[in-house]
């Protein structure tokens, strides 16, 4: 196309007052991204940054979240010990009886498991997981000097803040934060006279969850858009690395899922605060009946899980992304099966939104359309048997290094296949319906969803650390908080396999007063001690995280790890626009490692004469 | 999507940006009718017609995405007189859409049926309320537009053809959403 095309002069016009350049605008450019401290350190607009505000917030909710498991931990196995020394920071939650003993408040109890719930699952694998590594990756990966709209992107962020606020808020009030389970199921969540943390609690929580749905959609929509719109040239869709293919499909899940959870929030709002009665029916309270009429307690259900099963894809497909990135570059091999892993991506995406009944086989669904979610639910585990399949094979013949991102990427290799056998067994609704609100199922989803994607993130933080502080963690401590964690995981959560099995269930306070479950009290005071062991295993990361983060190793040399794709052909010490010279060209795929003798081939290195594209 | 032999370029982006976010809101409503599907069946529902306010909104909105439409192209031409006021007259239409959903949502309680009544009136103000903020948020972009048109000289340039064809999109898609969202309650 020649230079005076009508078309390109109405871009250079464009590009001129956008103040955007692309790769054929040649020039420095430095002068653009000018700031002062506000807008580099907060209200910054670059995704470097605003990658480490998420990760950053996202440790924070982390130690919370899993502050909270330990309270109830010591709760379910102790529960006569005297708490009395957690009143300073529970206040009025700890009563004290006659005899001086501090007990924990049972409505605290259900308050502590809901806020770990949804703490973890929206605040830390959600937006600590996903913000961080889309944010941090995406553009870094595709050749891309920001995202799309770097303002919606910091805007992504505040959204999340606030969010956050909000929910930190709702810890404090006097009649404590919400307490009817994360999922917040009516008619606990939409009476505010149901339980005391139905009231203000409920609604600070359904308020932060609006919130995070906004930031969740100002985050998916950039990420899409600069997926499909700002790859520099040669980065065609099936060269990109396997964490971009990740990521993408995350986003368009999160947007197609988190409206439809949104609506159902509309409706519950005003079900608490019309009087409208979309959720509630023919309810009593104190003998009394409500003048609720026809509505409906399982369609909340079916809007809820219409989220809720692509929501747990959106927290393991970034994980996915970033184990099969990382295992590849560590096991210096190209990853087994690239198409295979994109096309099983799709496959998982698609299934995940036509499953969701499968967490309601208990709730008085017609048992024949339940068949039909028994068969979705079940061939999900293909695509899923085949990226396990495709790990294993990168790994197998590999010259690896088993340094700590590897071995957390071995640790999610092995907890997918276990939490992912298990979910074998709930897909089946003979066998769901006895294993329903258990602890099978708690067992089941914090193997295969929080450790893993834990794992995953660990993974990413592990490996991308340079990246991101221009400074190593240190290994030592990491693989100590490996081990810790490997062993400390399957330590917490293997016995409840097996109290599950034997019927023991979910959301009890405490369980040493029924006789049929008195056996199990010696394996909840194990669960208990193990969970308290892997805690401190976790403040070894944290310590680990900020202090490298100032007393790290330096990084010196800009490609570590040997590694193929575009993030490491970045300066150390990389502005605002990434590259401060043109953006690199994409000639090859990410994976060429040990291609024609050499040890690895970055993606910009222009075919050789004669060399055929990689296949794949 | 992407023009191979201009490399990638924010500006194609931003349209695309708009797109995602009109088929998330899809799904929200897509959402929010198909509750209204599964619940209908189940019993207790009361049937009323609905307010004629309700077609007179429709013909304005309809109306002022015409408008919208004929100022963009105006714009593009150079005509700044049909373009000031097309913007005008769409931002006012706008406005009064929202008066008459307003009126409707009146008439209705007038009726005694109020949003609390019977789960068909509530998904009534539902869906046309979350409809109507999703309205304001274009009435918001095209306040915007006004500004634009009235305070800063009137200049031809690809960055404000872009800024307004995103403000027309949106604009017209609400409008379709509106006319989706009538079709269904008509029909059910
Ligand atoms: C082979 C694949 C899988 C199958 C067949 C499967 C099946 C199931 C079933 C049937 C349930 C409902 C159990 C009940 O509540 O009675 C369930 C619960 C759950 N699964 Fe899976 N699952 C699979 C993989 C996953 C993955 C990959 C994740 C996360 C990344 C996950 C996360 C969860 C969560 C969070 C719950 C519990 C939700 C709650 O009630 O709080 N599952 N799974
Ligand atoms: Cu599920």
């Amino acid at each position: 196309m020649s230079a005076n095309h009508p078309n390109n002069v109405e871009k250079d016009k464009l590009i001129q007052e956008l103040g955007y350049d692309d790769h054929f605008h040649e020039h420095h450019h430095g002068d653009k991204y000018q700031t002062n401290f506000l807008t580099t350190y907060i209200f910054s607009q670059d995704h470097k940054i605003i990658a480490r505000q998420f990760l950053i917030t996202g440790i924070f909710w982390a130690i919370i979240g899993a502050a909270m498991s330990i309270i109830f931990r010591l709760q379910l196995g102790f529960p006569d010990a005297d708490m009395a020394w957690l009143r300073p920071i529970l206040g009025h939650w700890i009563t004290i009886n006659d005899a001086g003993i501090g007990r924990l408040d049972p409505e605290f109890y259900y308050a502590l498991v809901t806020m770990h719930g949804t703490i973890i699952v929206f605040f830390v694998l959600t937006a600590g997981l996903s913000g961080t590594f889309s944010n941090l990756l995406i553009p870094l990966q595709i050749g891309a000097r920001d995202m799309a709209s770097p303002f919606l992107n910091m805007l992504s962020y505040w959204f999340f803040f606030m969010s956050s606020v909000v929910m930190f808020y709702s810890l404090f009030i006097s009649t404590g934060p919400f307490s009817g389970g994360w999922t917040a199921y009516p008619p606990l969540s939409a009476l505010p006279q149901a339980s005391i943390g139905s009231g203000a609690g409920m609604t600070l929580w359904t308020v932060s969850l609006v919130l995070f749905v906004v930031s969740v959609l100002l985050g998916g929509m950039n990420y899409i858009t600069t997926i499909l719109n700002l790859r520099t040239k040669g980065m065609s869709m099936w060269r990109m690395p396997l964490t971009i293919w990740a990521f993408l499909v995350t986003a368009i899940l999160g947007l197609l899922s988190f409206p439809v959870l949104a609506s159902g929030f509309f409706l519950l709002l005003f079900d608490r605060s019309l009087g409208t009665s979309f959720y509630l029916s023919d309810i009593f309270i104190n003998g009394q009946a409500l003048d609720r009429i026809g509505g409906s307690p399982i369609l909340y259900q079916h809007i809820f899980w219409f989220l809720g099963h692509p929501e747990v894809y959106i927290i393991i497909l970034p994980a996915m992304g970033i184990v099969s990135e990382v295992l590849s570059v560590h096991a210096r091999k190209p990853i087994f099966g690239y198409r295979a892993m994109v096309y099983s991506i799709l496959a998982i995406a698609f299934l995940s939104f036509i499953v969701w009944a499968h967490h309601m086989f208990m709730s008085g669904v017609n048992p024949f359309i339940s068949n039909f979610f028994v068969v979705f639910t079940l061939i999900i585990a293909v695509p899923s048997a085949v990226k396990v399949f495709n790990w294993i094979s990168t790994l197998y013949g590999g010259n690896i290094r088993l340094n700590t991102p590897m071995l957390f990427c071995i640790g999610f290799v092995s907890m997918f296949i276990s939490g992912g056998l298990t979910g074998i067994f709930l897909g089946n609704s003979a066998i769901d319906i006895q294993q329903h609100d258990t602890y099978f199922v708690v067992a089941h989803f914090h193997i295969v969803m929080g450790v893993a994607a834990f794992f995953g993130m660990f993974a990413g933080v592990y490996n991308w650390f340079p990246k991101m502080f221009g400074r190593f963690m240190n290994e030592t401590l990491g693989k100590i908080h490996f081990w810790i964690s490997m062993i400390g995981a399957y330590a917490v959560f293997g016995p409840m396999h097996y109290i599950g099995m034997a019927g023991v269930p979910r959301r009890y306070y405490r369980f040493d007063s029924f006789d049929a479950f008195k056996d199990f009290d010696d394996l909840n005071k194990f669960i208990t001690i193990a969970a308290i062991v892997t805690f401190f295993g976790q403040i070894l990361f944290v310590v680990n995280f900020f202090w490298s983060m100032y007393r790290g190793r330096k990084m010196t040399e800009q490609n570590p790890y040997g590694s193929n794709s575009l993030e490491w052909t970045t300066p150390i010490d990389a502005g605002h626009g990434n590259w401060p010279e043109k953006i690199p060209t994409v000639q090859r795929w990410a994976y060429d490692y040990g291609k024609d003798d050499k040890e690895f081939i970055q993606q910009h290195v222009p075919l050789q004469e004669g060399e055929e594209p990689s296949s794949h | 999507m992407i023009d191979k032999n201009l490399g990638p370029s924010r500006y194609q982006a931003l349209r695309f940006g708009l797109w995602i976010a009109m088929a998330s809101i899809t799904m929200m409503f897509a959402a929010l009718t198909s509750a209204y599907l599964v619940r209908k069946p189940a019993g207790n529902w009361y049937e009323f017609k609905l307010p004629f306010q309700f077609f007179i909104s429709t013909i304005l909105i309809f109306l002022s995405s015409l408008v919208i439409e004929w100022a963009f192209q105006s714009f593009k031409k150079g005509n700044e007189n049909s373009y000031k006021f097309g913007i005008l007259a769409s931002f006012l239409l706008g406005i009064s859409f929202l008066g008459s959903q307003i009126l409707a949502w009146k008439s209705l309680t007038a009726q005694g049926i109020t949003i609390d009544l019977t789960v068909s009136g509530s998904f009534l103000y539902a869906l046309s309320g979350i409809h109507a903020a999703h309205v304001l948020g274009g009435i918001a972009a095209l306040m915007v537009s006004l500004l634009t048109a009235f305070l800063i000289k009137f200049e031809v340039s690809p960055m404000r053809i872009l800024k307004f064809d995103l403000v027309r999109q949106y604009w017209h898609f609400v409008d379709i959403l509106w006319i989706y969202l009538l079709i269904f309650l008509i029909l059910q």
